[in-house]
This record gives structure tokens, C-alpha cells and sequence, in this order.
């Protein structure tokens, strides 16, 4: 049975929830999340399994509305506007199954001159075949200030499918600060899909790194539409990629408004038999704006390398070192 | 009498098809500042590649010693596990590695005071820099000093270090002089490239390249007198920069009894209008 828990660390009823919890919690550490972090009654937390939300723990400031779906969770967050929320909101959604869909619904509304952090972890330790599938939309308020941390833990079977399709937009002066984090463990195959409208004055940083192994597919596509005056906008993407695994990175930024300033950033790494790909698109439609890129995709750096090798470290340790670090 | 840690012996370099070192001769010893001067591509930073193994600087003819082996055929770690490293000129940039790791990435067993002490050798605080990303967040002084101080963490047998003056500021070149002499002290072998007189003055011995000939080895003020005296005329008189092809250029040299003898390829002859401009 699905439940919506509301307000404060409720404990839920039903059978089982203590072990589904502990599990997630364990899955949520392997996530690079803080357990310690969701007791604590001052940060506001959701936590949700499959279709399930485990628990949800509102502070001053924000509200948690959640409806369970078949397969999934739909959520509504919301920051009241001029609200300043001090400690990161933690969130955390998981498969604990080898197998199962989990859809994610996710509408992010925060007002205006509000300022905010989340750390969202996304943990499928045992996957097998689990597909996460999340539909978000964040509306970030005039002035407001949104940082929007992710990171996952796929496990080390390659059997998930991550397919996050987040469509954002930034209200005049507002920040938008995300960064997308899937690094340890293997990938299988994610499609990270972001699409981010920016008003005047308003800025959006964000950052995307992950490392394939095996026969992992990355594919990230980011269009960022610098529509207002003076909007500023910056991706800083970062892949590696060995065995067989695949990457493609397809970035758009346009430069729409007098005044908008725009850079993409892309580095890929590959080693073995690896693919990568980076497809940047400019677009300027305004002569007082300007949008820049850069890309370096191939092996790592022969300068670098042989600086670590100098120290002593053999040359697989010295490329991990530079993948871990580029990728940190 | 001691024996040399590193010998160099009839050391010849060719890339491209150019000749870079010629039948280069060097002793350098223990406990001993050595340093080498030489021009803007005279094939200082070559020697410096060649006996740390970098890519694309093996000789066509010669060897290298360290410690009586015969190391000139292996590769840049195995040669750092014997004790040899490399402060470069230009250092690389590492994006998501701290100046803390990267300083102690030589120093084994792991041992966090020796990194702390290691940086505040180089003024740098480690409470301030340990956590920063060696990265292009630090200035170019910021970040020689870090390779300095990586240098002498490691504790190495023979440190070489290429320019560790360029882009530090004056008032510093006295911390970077006296972080040298300490490791001479400690018992490190400093093959130290310089142009800086600041630093010439810690050597104890001082080698002069030209055309990738070592010309001279001997005392700091005899290598100034022989440089002043012999080698400016001649290099003023024909130029020394191979892009400029309006003055012969210098592809070869030999010292040969007190002789500087130069080999060069005739200058292109110059139009009356590239003349006037």
C-alpha cells in the first residue's frame, strides 16, 4: 500500500516500513548522502521507495505535497517567497528491488527573493532492470536562488535506466545552480535532458559529470535560452568514459538579449574502446550578445600525466587520479 | 672523492630533424646545487625532459646514470621510484585534485606533516591552500610554489628544477632560494635552470648550454666571467633565435681548446623594404 506521510519524522504504521527505511537509508550513504542528516528536525527532508514516500519532514518555509502514482510519486515543493532556508533540503528516492519502475513527478516552485539548497541523492543499489524515470519542472522566482545538487548510485550491474527531463525557468535576477553527479559504481544508461529558460539578469550555472565503465550509455542534453537582458549562463560538463562504454553530449546555449553572455565548457575523457561525442550549438540572435564555448575531448592531458608520473604514480593510477579528479 | 649521483654521458637529442643536445657531458652530486644557464632555446628544459624521461626526449646517442645504473632507457615513474622528479616550468593544471594531495602524492609513506611543512617551505599556508583545487584558480606564482613544495615533499634524490623563478615575484625569489639551499642541506641533488642571479648565487656549480652544448662547468663567478665575456659577443654577433631567419641560425657548437666554435645556417638575404621596416 502507498501512503503520503506529511510533517514531521512520522513514523509509518504498516509492516515493513523500518526495514524499507533502513534499507534506503543504507542506499542513500552508498548515494554519497549524510543518513544523520534526515534526523535532524531542522532540515526538511522526503524521502520516497519505489512508490512510496518513507518520510516527509516540512520546516518553516517549505511545503511537501505528495501523491503516490502506480509507479511512482507525484511531488509539489514549495518555497514561500523572501523564505531563507538555512540548512540544505535533503531529498531521497530509491529502487531497493532488483527490479521496478519508479516515475517521479516533480513540480519546484520557489518564490520569490526565496533562497534555497537541495541535495538530492538517487540510490538503486540492487538494480537489475529499474527504470527512474523523473519529470521535473522548477520555476525559480524573481530574485529567488535555487541549488540544486543530484547525485546517484546505480550499483555495479549497469541495470538501470535513468531518464531525468527537467524543464526550468528563471524569473529576472534569479540563480539557478544545479549540479548532476553520477560517478561511482556503473551507469547503464542514463539520458539526462534539460531545458532552461533565463529571464533578465538572471543566472544559471550547471554542471554535469559522470563516468561510464562497461558498456554504459551517457547521454546529456542541455539547451539553455538566454532570453532576457543581460542573462548570464554557463555549462561546465565533465565525462568520462572506458571499457565500451558510449558519451554524447549535445549543449545548446542561446544568446537572445542584448547583453547575454553565455559559455559551455566540455571536457571528455576516453580510454579503451570508448566513444565520446560533444555536439555544442551557438545561437545568437541579438549583436550585443555573445556565447562561447570550449571542448576538449580525447586522452588525458600528456603535460598532466607526466607530472603525476614524476611523483612516481604508474599510468593507470595517474589517469584515475586526473578522471576522479576531473569528475569530483 | 664522492661519486656523482647523476652522470651524463655524450648525450645527443634530435627532434623534428633538428639537433637539440650535442654530446652533452654532466656530473652533478649529491648535497650539490647545480646550475645550468643558457639562452632561450639553448636546450635547457631538453636536458631537464631527457633526464626525466618525458615523452619524445630519448637520445639518439649517449647514456644516463643515476647512481651508476644505467637509466636512460626507463620510464618517467621508473625513474621517480629511484629518485628523480621534476619541478616544471609551466605546471600543469589539475581540475578536482587539492594542492594538499598533489603535494603529497610523492611522499611515501603518506605523512601529512611532511606536506604541511612542505608548503609552509614555500609560503603557502596549508590551512589556506590544502583544500584548493591545484587548479587554474591559482595564480601562476600560486601554482609553481605548489610544485615546489610537491618537489620537496617527496624528498627526492635528485630534483630538477626548471625555472622555479619565472612568475614568482622578487620578494619571493628569497623563500624559493633558501627552500634550494635546504634541500641541498637535506642531502638533495638540485640541477636548477635559472636566469636569475638571485638564484645563481646558491649554486655551487653552474654549467653554461648553448646550441645544446655544455660549454662550461665550473664556480658561479668564473661561468659569469666566461658567459660576459666569451659567450655574449658571439651570440649578439650572430643571433641565436631560430624564427629569425634574417640572422644565421646556430645549429650546432663546440668548446674546443678555449674555443667557442659555432656552426650556422646562412641568414636569408633581406629585401630593402623588410630592411627599412
Amino acid at each position: 500500500m502507498s501512503t503520503v506521510v506529511k510533517s514531521k519524522h512520522a513514523i509509518e504504521n504498516r509492516p515493513g516500513w523500518a526495514d524499507e527505511m533502513a534499507a534506503m537509508l543504507e542506499a542513500y550513504q552508498q548515494a554519497g548522502g549524510e543518513p544523520a542528516a534526515l534526523q535532524l528536525p531542522q532540515v526538511a527532508t522526503l524521502v520516497v521507495s519505489a512508490n512510496t514516500v518513507l518520510m516527509s519532514h516540512e520546516i518553516p518555509g517549505i511545503h511537501f505535497q505528495a501523491e503516490p502514482l502506480e509507479h511512482g510519486v507525484k511531488a509539489t515543493i514549495q518555497v514561500e517567497p523572501n523564505a531563507r532556508i538555512e540548512n540544505p533540503v535533503h531529498l531521497c528516492f530509491g529502487v531497493i528491488p532488483a527490479e521496478g519502475i519508479q516515475h517521479i513527478l516533480a513540480n519546484y516552485e520557489i518564490g520569490d527573493g526565496a533562497e534555497v539548497k537541495f541535495l538530492a541523492h538517487c540510490s538503486f543499489p540492487n538494480a537489475v532492470k529499474v527504470q527512474h524515470l523523473m519529470e521535473g519542472s522548477i520555476h525559480v522566482g524573481k530574485n529567488a536562488s535555487l541549488t540544486y545538487t543530484e547525485e546517484h548510485f546505480h550499483g555495479q550491474t549497469g541495470g538501470v535506466e535513468v531518464l531525468p527531463r527537467v524543464r526550468v525557468k528563471v524569473d529576472e535576477g534569479g540563480r539557478f545552480n544545479t549540479t548532476f553527479v553520477l560517478t561511482r559504481g556503473r551507469i547503464g544508461r542514463m539520458v539526462f535532458d534539460y531545458e532552461v529558460e533565463v529571464a533578465a539578469t538572471a543566472v544559471v550555472e550547471m554542471t554535469t559529470k559522470a563516468y561510464g565503465h562497461a558498456d554504459d550509455e551517457v547521454v546529456v542534453k542541455e539547451v539553455v535560452h538566454l532570453n532576457g537582458e543581460k542573462a548570464r549562463g554557463l555549462t561546465r560538463t565533465r565525462v568520462a568514459v572506458r571499457d565500451q562504454a558510449r558519451s554524447q553530449v549535445f549543449t545548446t546555449m542561446e544568446g537572445n538579449a542584448p547583453g547575454a553572455r553565455g559559455h559551455m565548457d566540455c571536457t571528455e575523457i576516453v580510454r579503451d574502446r570508448a566513444v565520446a561525442q560533444n555536439t555544442p550549438l551557438v545561437i545568437v540572435r541579438d549583436d550585443q550578445a555573445q556565447v562561447t564555448h570550449e571542448a576538449a575531448i580525447g586522452s588525458v592531458n600528456r603535460k598532466e600525466l607526466e607530472a603525476l608520473l614524476a611523483r612516481g604514480l604508474d599510468e593507470d593510477e595517474a589517469v584515475d587520479l586526473i578522471i576522479r579528479g576531473m569528475i569530483r | 672523492m664522492t661519486e656523482p649521483i647523476l652522470k651524463i654521458e655524450n648525450l645527443s637529442l634530435r627532434r623534428e630533424d633538428r639537433p637539440i643536445l650535442n654530446d652533452v657531458n654532466l656530473e652533478i652530486y649529491p648535497a650539490q646545487v647545480h646550475a645550468l644557464l643558457g639562452l632561450n632555446g639553448s636546450g635547457k628544459s631538453s636536458l631537464a625532459y631527457t633526464i626525466m624521461g618525458c615523452e619524445g626526449y630519448t637520445p639518439d646517442r649517449g647514456r644516463i646514470l643515476f647512481e651508476g645504473k644505467d637509466i636512460t632507457h626507463l620510464s618517467i615513474t621508473e625513474r621517480a621510484r629511484l629518485g628523480i622528479t621534476l619541478a616544471w616550468q609551466e605546471p600543469a593544471r589539475f581540475e578536482g585534485i587539492p594542492v594538499g594531495k598533489y603535494v603529497g602524492l610523492g611522499v611515501n609513506p603518506p605523512d601529512r606533516e611532511r606536506v604541511i611543512q612542505a608548503l609552509e617551505a614555500v609560503a603557502l599556508p596549508a590551512k589556506v591552500y590544502g583544500y584548493r583545487s591545484a587548479d587554474k584558480t591559482l595564480s601562476g606564482g600560486e601554482r609553481k610554489r605548489v610544485e615546489l613544495a610537491a618537489v620537496y615533499a617527496m624528498r627526492p634524490r635528485l630534483a630538477i628544477l626548471d625555472e622555479p623563478d619565472s612568475g614568482i615575484d622578487i620578494l619571493s625569489l628569497g623563500e624559493i632560494a633558501n627552500l634550494i639551499r635546504r634541500m641541498a642541506i637535506e642531502g638533495v641533488a638540485v640541477f636548477l635552470i635559472t636566469h636569475r642571479d638571485e638564484l645563481v648565487e646558491t649554486a655551487d656549480v653552474v654549467s653554461l648550454i648553448c646550441a645544446g652544448t655544455i660549454l662550461f662547468t665550473g664556480k658561479p663567478l668564473e661561468a659569469r666571467r666566461y658567459f660576459t665575456s666569451r659567450c655574449i659577443p658571439h651570440l649578439e654577433a650572430l643571433g641565436s633565435q631560430p624564427w629569425d631567419t634574417s640572422k644565421p641560425e646556430v645549429q650546432e657548437a663546440f668548446a674546443s681548446n678555449g674555443l667557442l666554435k659555432l656552426v650556422a645556417q646562412a641568414a636569408e638575404r633581406q629585401t630593402g623594404k623588410e630592411q627599412s621596416a
